[in-house]
């Protein structure tokens, strides 16, 4: 049944190009207009004809004017509805789309940014992969967020999605398929486990000492230490103060990770490796630095440090 | 296993939220209110108690209402019905069954589809209740009633703006008052069914107003109401208040009780007519067959005969509102020669009743010899000086009901005063009948036109007198001399001491005139009228064909005039903007289109090397829209005007290659 729905479909658009116009990527902002809006009634449409047609065939046969009257103005009000679904997506633009970050295999955010223009777009849907997204599209901006699936890293480009309203009696259904042409960068995968990066002088010990944010040590109060860092069950035993040390530096643990460590292994498997060690080192805070056949990136840490090593690794070919 | 294959899996549908739900049960409270006035009592009270539980039980609890209710609610409605009405199908039991069916479609309705189905439902329960009134105030209640049901319907669409009922229920409304105008066109040009398609109702309706018999006493209740019965437009001037009777129903059978008409076939009694005038009736539905025309009409209205008597009787019950045109004689002879027969039907008095009566006609008759106009004379005296009152509560009758009124209570209204009259004339040997039908009314002079209420119903008497033939007698009116001149109404009034309802009669009297273009206009419009639209364009009979097409270019029209509106979009009210639109659609005269993703200082350069004679002009106009836009936080007045002038003054020149 599907399948047969989905043949009909896709010989539709191969044989009605006035469908498919719009198939074709195009660059932002979007502004859907007449020429890509199109309006069927939905099966409650349909129905409501239906319930129309009886009214008027009852109407006229008993010669009842005012329940044809009535039925003429419900008739008109329904005609209207169409035009007002059809206004709830003219003019309405895709301004820009920000991605957020994802690993392969997990959704990624889509931040959709519209525009309403000159007057408010009441209940329109975002429909991307069968999950639809309400939003009222007032006449500034409006932001809303789509889950995208992906499957393998790298440069994905959006499918198309469908923006549709059935604003606002249900009646009719008002559609436009948008396929921006925008591709979002998915990180690679990292492995689940493995060995950890060959490193000059490795402490495991150490390395479990700094983990999180426990007290690390406590040592003697110098001048400058804030107050409440002070331990002072533990002063009390002692002659001086003692402060809580959180914080140790971590010079002497920087990771260099390189890609030309790895020569024995297949492409994926080295960047799913890379990919774990900059999520590991990401996690205790350690720095790192990366070097890629085409990228190399220095010392460094925290969020936007390792966004830009997985962009990186991403980007590979 | 088998339960698994039938189980059909549904799509779980999101919750119906508690808006569309409030506002469905104000869509169904509203469909109960327009059809209260005709379902029995006990079934409206019900169902207004089922629909409040139901709103509470859901707000209170949510979910729908148990299953082991339902289906006995079911059952009961249907007994109930039949147990009324005596069958399931009709007019009345219909009604009763679908609005029962919609208030129990409430208890389960959890889905939007179930939401979405109860609003079309009640959409249609609706039309159904203007089977039973078409008028005014009810056709605009019922439109009213789509207001909730178009809200339910909107609120259904998700939209993240809660707003409070009222804001749900104004959209609506402007939807329905923007597709007025559709609408009417629609309703006037939609072709009429010349013939039914199916059997057109033919419900047991009781029928109002006058009945074609007549026993002291009945009218009581039809002078009280002040329902409209019809109205009347002339020709030129009116006729005198003294001269607008409307004649109904001529009734010469007398059993000593009541007065019955005549089963007579025969043409109408010949008529010599002089001053006459011509009016339209647009008669009130009232399931009967009567058309009552002032005395005395000539010619029988299409689709109408006259009667024996001149009575105007239509070949079918009035079940709708009826436009007629009759042409009446003011002065007349009626049937100048009446034959034995006749005449013997005419004096007949059943034996046995009244004596006092009689004998009093006797007396009568020896005192004045033939001359009969003396009789009537005498007898009108004796009800203006005999101590005679008009009220609309008399004291009951015995059997020999006129001895009673004219020797003891002395008091009644014109039943008792035509019918006495008739009897003494009877009595005394002149021939005489009963005749009932409206008299006086209030004429509009905002609207030209006569209105005859219900209480306007009157009885009246007509003797034959040699070489008069018929002639007119109101006895009622020789009782108070005002009686004629303010109508029946107003003597009703005047005998209760107290009328402030005086005013609120004036009142309504007044506002009639809406009423009246409502049953001209609006129920009225049939099929002739239709077809005579198009006569003031020279086109005399406007077909189905026609109106078809007329209706596609009108709907045309209005599509246009929607489309405009939907395309419609604000221009841009960014100065700056507007000035870069223009240049550039200057530009892309000369094939420099600026592309969907291309930024100004891009599209300046490549209209430079497309242009290269205007290189300087270009360069100087992208310089002050850079600036203009990324310079300042809030630009320079000048520069702007500096920027539009020169946007203004740039033409493009084309380059030859």
């Amino acid at each position: 049944m599907l399948a047969t729905y989905r043949r009909l479909q896709a010989w539709a658009e191969r044989r009605l190009p006035a469908l498919t116009r719009y198939k074709r990527p195009e660059s932002l902002p979007i502004t859907l207009h007449r020429r890509r809006i199109y309006i069927v009634p939905t099966g409650f449409g349909a129905g409501f004809t239906v319930l129309l047609l009886v009214m008027l065939v009852g109407s006229l046969n008993y010669n009842n004017n005012a329940a044809l009257l009535l039925t003429c103005l419900l008739g008109a009000a329904s005609a209207a509805s169409m035009l007002v679904a059809f206004r709830s997506l003219n003019g309405l633009r895709l301004g820009a789309i920000r991605q957020g970050q994802a690993l392969a295999g997990e959704p990624l955010d889509l931040h959709l940014v519209f525009e309403g223009g000159d007057h408010v777009h009441p209940s329109v849907h975002a429909e991307l992969d069968k999950q639809a997204m309400a939003f009222t599209a007032s006449s500034g901006e409006t932001r809303i967020i789509l889950q995208l699936a992906t499957t393998q890293r790298g440069w994905q480009a959006l499918p198309r999605f469908k923006l549709w309203s059935n604003w606002p009696l249900g009646l009719f259904h008002a559609w436009s398929w948008i396929h921006p042409d925008h591709a979002v960068l998915v990180w690679p995968r990292p492995e689940l486990a493995g060995p950890p990066p060959l490193l000059p002088d490795d402490s495991e010990q150490r390395r479990r000492l700094h983990q999180g944010e426990d007290i690390a040590a406590l040592r003697d109060y110098r001048a400058g230490d804030p107050t409440r860092h002070i331990a002072w069950k533990h002063s009390a035993r002692h002659e001086h103060l003692l402060v809580k040390d959180f914080e140790q530096p971590e010079s002497q643990e920087e990771w260099r990770l390189d890609w030309r460590q790895l020569q024995a292994l297949p492409n994926e498997t080295r960047i799913a490796r890379l990919a774990r060690w900059l999520g590991e080192a990401e996690a205790v805070g350690r720095p790192t630095s990366l070097w890629l056949p085409d990228e190399e990136i220095g010392m460094g840490h925290g969020p936007s440090h390792y966004a830009h090593c997985m962009n990186a690794l991403a980007r590979l070919p | 296993m088998i339960g698994k294959l039938f189980h059909r899996t549904r799509k779980p549908h999101p919750p119906l939220g508690e808006r569309p739900f409030d506002l469905l049960c104000l869509t169904v409270a509203v469909v109960l209110g327009v059809h209260a006035p005709h379902i029995p009592v006990l079934l409206s009270t019900a169902l207004a108690a089922t629909l409040g539980l139901r709103w509470w039980q859901r707000r209170r609890y949510g979910g729908r209402a148990p299953a082991y209710l339902k289906l006995p609610l079911v059952a009961l409605l249907a007994a109930v019905v039949i147990f009324q009405y005596g069958n399931l199908f009709g007019r009345e039991p219909g009604a009763a069954l679908a609005v029962g069916l919609l208030v129990l479609k409430l208890l389960e309705t959890e889905s939007p589809r179930d939401a979405r189905v109860g609003a079309a439902f009640a959409c249609f329960t609706l039309m159904a209740a203007l089977l039973f009134d078409q008028g005014m105030v009810a056709t605009f209640v019922v439109a009213l009633g789509l207001v909730p049901a178009l809200g339910t319907l909107r609120a259904l669409e998700p939209s993240n703006t809660p707003t409070r009922l009222d804001r749900e229920l104004l959209p609506p409304l402007r939807l329905l008052a923007v597709s007025l105008p559709l609408a009417l066109l629609a309703f006037v040009l939609v072709p009429r069914l010349n013939s039914p398609l199916w059997g057109a109702p033919n419900p047991a309706q009781s029928s109002t107003g006058l009945s074609d018999e007549m026993s002291p006493g009945e009218f009581s209740e039809l002078l009280n109401d002040d329902r409209a019965a019809m109205r009347v437009s002339f020709d030129g001037s009116p006729p005198a208040n003294a001269e607008r009777y409307f004649r109904a129903y001529v009734l010469p059978n007398y059993d000593g009780v009541r007065w019955k008409r005549a089963d007579m076939q025969a043409p109408p009694a010949p008529v010599l007519a002089g001053r006459s005038i011509t009016y339209t009736v647009t008669l009130e539905a009232n399931n009967q067959r009567v058309l009552p025309a002032l005395d005395v009409p000539l010619q029988a209205p299409s689709q109408a005969q006259l009667g024996a008597a001149r009575e105007v009787l239509a070949d079918r019950p009035v079940t709708d509102v009826r436009t007629y045109t009759v042409r009446s004689a003011l002065d007349y002879r009626l049937q100048p020669d009446l034959d034995p027969l006749e005449r013997r039907l005419d004096l007949q008095l059943p034996p046995g009743y009244n004596p006092r009566t009689r004998e009093l006609g006797l007396r009568w008759r020896t005192q004045h010899g033939h001359d009969d106009a003396s009789i009537v004379r005498s007898a009108l005296q004796l009800f203006h000086d005999g101590g005679f009152r008009y009220t609309l509560g008399p004291a009951p009758l015995g059997r020999n009901a006129m001895d009673d009124f004219l020797f003891s209570t002395h008091e009644g209204f014109c039943e008792h005063y035509a019918s006495a009259f008739t009897v003494l004339m009877r009595a005394a040997g002149i021939p005489a009948r009963v005749v009932t039908g409206y008299q006086g009314g209030y004429w509009s002079t905002l609207g030209n036109y006569l209105l005859l209420r219900q209480s306007d119903a009157h009885a009246w008497s007509e003797v034959w007198l040699a070489g008069s033939g018929w002639v007119r007698v109101d006895p009622t009116a020789s009782v108070r001399a005002d009686h004629v001149d303010q109508g029946s109404a107003g003597s009703a009034a005047a005998s209760s001491d107290w009328s402030p309802n005086q005013w609120w009669l004036g009142l309504r009297n007044h506002w009639d005139i809406v009423n009246r273009w409502w049953n001209q206009g609006v129920i009225g419009f049939d099929t002739l009228r239709q077809h005579g639209l198009l006569t003031p364009f020279g086109l005399h009979d406007a077909d189905a064909g026609t109106l078809g097409m007329l209706l596609a270019i009108g709907g045309s029209l209005f599509a246009v005039l929607g489309l405009a509106w939907a395309l419609w979009q604000r221009p841009t009210t960014d100065p700056a903007r507007a000035a870069m639109l223009l240049l550039e659609r200057r530009l892309a005269t000369v094939g420099v289109a600026r592309r969907h993703n291309e930024g100004p200082q891009h599209y300046f350069s490549r209209a430079a090397r497309a242009l290269p004679a205007q290189r300087a002009d270009l360069e100087r106009l992208k310089r002050t829209y850079l600036e203009l836009r990324y310079a300042h936080e809030q630009p320079p007045a000048e520069l702007l005007k500096n920027f539009r002038r020169a946007a203004r003054d740039f033409r493009p020149r084309r380059v030859v290659k």
